[in-house]
């Protein structure tokens, strides 16, 4: 594929807003996760909250798009000025040639969750303050988002659980190569609910701990929440770095488990590698989707060293975040444009006793590296595989 | 333009339905069958979801008309409603004192999950991806499927399908049946009906020529697909405009059939 210019990126986190404050948390090994309940569930468990969602107000003509889901993405669209630099691309290219395509996996159903506590006895209607269309909607942070931004392009939300906001990179490349749009918004926006606290949970997929991607003792990820997003363009006036490679592919194995070789992992990351016209060696670092499950990790690392071997550098971020979920692939993207950008490889964080099973290069330290190349895995229920492959700018 | 699955109101299958859709004197309005589709291990073919079902069965009818094979088909799934039937319930659970949820409840509750039965059912490691955009989610996974058909030079399968709500949803997101069609896209090539998409601004958006047939186009997502199942029921060329979301509209030029 043809290199694509990212010209902009932000994510808001459990680490904090923007990218300075992750980047100094990623320098500083510090991880966001915390013991706590979210709202009513306490299911003990440790979470990635983000902080400040409840002072972001949406402005009074969005008063129905009011959900935690949308004020997330808002406190994203206000950070680092990232609305600002989507203006500045539609005053360019023209409102209509910048598209809107979003990850999410749950949307705002945490407004239905709590509208379904408030029926009516009588009749079980549900309360007339619930706004379906724009907070529970799976498109409802698309539409937000566009409608916030001006924007009169293509939208759409890719909704396919935890590689959701991968696949939108992919999208967008595609789009902008055949001269649909110009530009694009893109990136992935999930938040705290009801349904993923207790869903994970009812699988044994949550950890009681905190989550320990590729330790021995793994037992399960901590559930965390995300805005992030980019913007990808024709013909960028500046540039953080560039997508040259996504590979997508299903696993066709199991609706909730990884194929036990990683064989849907590996196409897609050797998809990403063909389209991006590279080898393996020229990867320098790996994101992983490293979600800290016994099952996820113990496929990934075989897929892993299938496609690039043992030898080369990576590290799960989500010790840091925690799983993000349908915003999982829009926050790694930018965190790998941060390590790009500034030449640092994150550690992989609460590794006490690495799996003796498992046999990729995983860093337990953060490392500071000038790197070229980096990518970036993502996976999801369903059998969803993404690969993106990042490069500096130059 | 290779292959074509549907079922809707009053259109069983695309074998019948485009027969009905040319004349609509003998279509008449009836609730949506949804058939079992003999794809699915017999486990999941009664415990699935309408969505799922319904989704796979236009499926396989466009695979089959298009003569493709469905292992090496990427696909684009797309629905505005996913499983209403499946939220209905975990939120009922989730509302309740003990908050039991299912694990099969959740991992069904993924919005690609018509997708992930299909790709497991056809053993198809090929790209799928499961998109919404409300009412315009048709039109959002056509100019998905049309551009991914394009950049990868690739035969890819498109698949919408909407279903109803249960109350107390339905009230707030009024879903009138159970639609799903399913379209087999290639590159341009000799064979199929030609298709040109045109991203245009604010458009007209084409109704359906009968105005029960057009009730059904307006009340269900997947259901703005008419105009354009009208128009390749027909065998002469013709334009029509799908709705998008608002200030963007979808121009679709229908070739004539060959």
């Amino acid at each position: 594929m043809k290199p694509l210019a990212v010209s902009d990126h932000t994510l808001v986190t459990a680490l904090g807003c923007g990218r300075e404050a992750t980047l100094e948390a990623l320098r500083a090994s510090r991880s966001g996760l915390a013991r706590r309940d979210f709202e009513t569930a306490a299911i003990g468990t440790w979470i990635g909250e983000v902080a400040g969602i409840a002072d972001t107000a949406l402005a009074p003509e969005f008063a129905a798009f009011d959900c935690r889901n949308n004020r997330l993405a808002e406190l994203g669209l206000r950070t680092d000025g990232f609305a600002a630099g989507v203006r500045r691309a539609a005053a360019r290219y023209g409102a209509s040639r910048v598209g809107v395509f979003l990850g999410t996996s749950t949307s705002g159903i945490l407004q239905s969750e709590l509208a379904y506590r408030r029926r009516d006895p009588t009749t079980g209607a549900l309360p007339a303050d619930l706004h379906y269309a724009e907070t529970h909607d799976i498109y409802s942070v698309s539409r937000y988002v566009r409608a916030a931004l001006g924007l009169r392009g293509p939208a759409h939300v890719v909704s396919t659980a935890c590689s959701s906001s991968a696949k939108v990179f992919a999208a967008a490349a595609r789009m902008i190569d055949l001269g649909v749009v110009d530009a694009a918004v893109v990136g992935g926006v999930d938040s705290l609910c009801m349904t993923t606290l207790y869903g994970f949970k009812s699988l044994e997929l949550v950890s009681p701990d905190i989550c320990r991607p590729w330790d021995a003792q793994r037992s399960g990820l901590s559930i965390g929440e995300a805005a992030a997003f980019a913007l990808v363009e024709r013909d960028p006036e500046r540039v953080c770095g560039w997508l040259l490679g996504a590979g997508e592919s299903s696993d066709a194995h199991h609706m909730s488990s990884p194929h036990p070789e990683g064989a849907g992992a590996a196409a897609a990351m050797l998809g990403a590698l063909a389209t991006a016209g590279l080898q393996p060696g020229d990867v320098d670092y790996l994101n992983l989707h490293g979600t800290g499950t016994p099952g996820n990790d113990a496929a990934e690392d075989r897929a892993v060293c299938a496609v690039f071997g043992a030898a080369l550098p990576c590290s799960s971020t989500k010790g840091h975040t925690g799983h993000t979920l349908g915003a999982a692939g829009g926050v790694e993207a930018s965190i790998v444009m941060l390590a790009l950008q500034h030449g640092l490889m994150p550690a992989g964080l609460n590794v006490q006793q690495p799996d003796p099973a498992l046999r990729a290069n995983y860093l337990a330290e953060v490392h500071a590296r000038a790197l070229h190349v980096v990518a970036s895995n993502s996976f999801g229920f369903g059998g969803s595989n993404a690969c993106l492959i990042f490069g500096a700018a130059r | 333009m290779l292959g074509i699955g549907v079922i809707g109101p009053g259109l069983p299958d695309w074998a019948g339905g485009q027969v009905l859709l040319r004349d609509l004197a003998s279509w008449q309005r009836l609730a949506t069958v949804v058939p079992l589709p003999s794809r699915l291990p017999p486990t999941e073919r009664r415990r699935a979801g309408s969505v799922v079902k319904a989704s796979v069965v236009v499926a396989d009818e466009a695979v089959a008309a298009a003569g493709a094979d469905a292992a090496q088909l990427a696909t684009v799934f797309t629905s505005s409603t996913g499983d209403p039937v499946n939220c209905h319930l975990l939120c009922e659970a989730l509302a309740a004192p003990q908050r039991m949820v299912s694990p099969t409840r959740f991992t069904n509750s993924v919005h690609n999950a018509a997708a992930g039965y299909w790709h497991i059912a056809t053993q198809s490691r090929q790209p799928s991806t499961s998109l919404a955009a409300f009412d315009a989610s048709f039109a959002a996974g056509l100019l998905e499927a049309a551009v991914q058909c394009l950049s990868a030079g690739q035969p890819v399968l498109l698949v919408a399908c909407d279903v109803p709500y249960p109350e107390p949803l339905h009230a707030l997101r009024p879903v009138a049946d159970v639609f799903a069609v399913a379209l087999v896209l290639a590159p341009p090539a000799a064979v199929g009906r030609l298709l040109r998409l045109d991203v245009l601004g604010d458009a007209a958006v084409t109704a359906c020529t009968d105005a029960a047939l057009d009730e059904i186009r307006r009340t269900i997502p997947a259901a703005r697909a008419l105009p354009l199942l009208q128009a390749l029921a027909r065998s002469d060329a013709d334009s029509i405009v799908l709705e998008g979301p608002p200030g963007m509209a979808l121009r679709l030029h229908v070739g004539a059939s060959t």
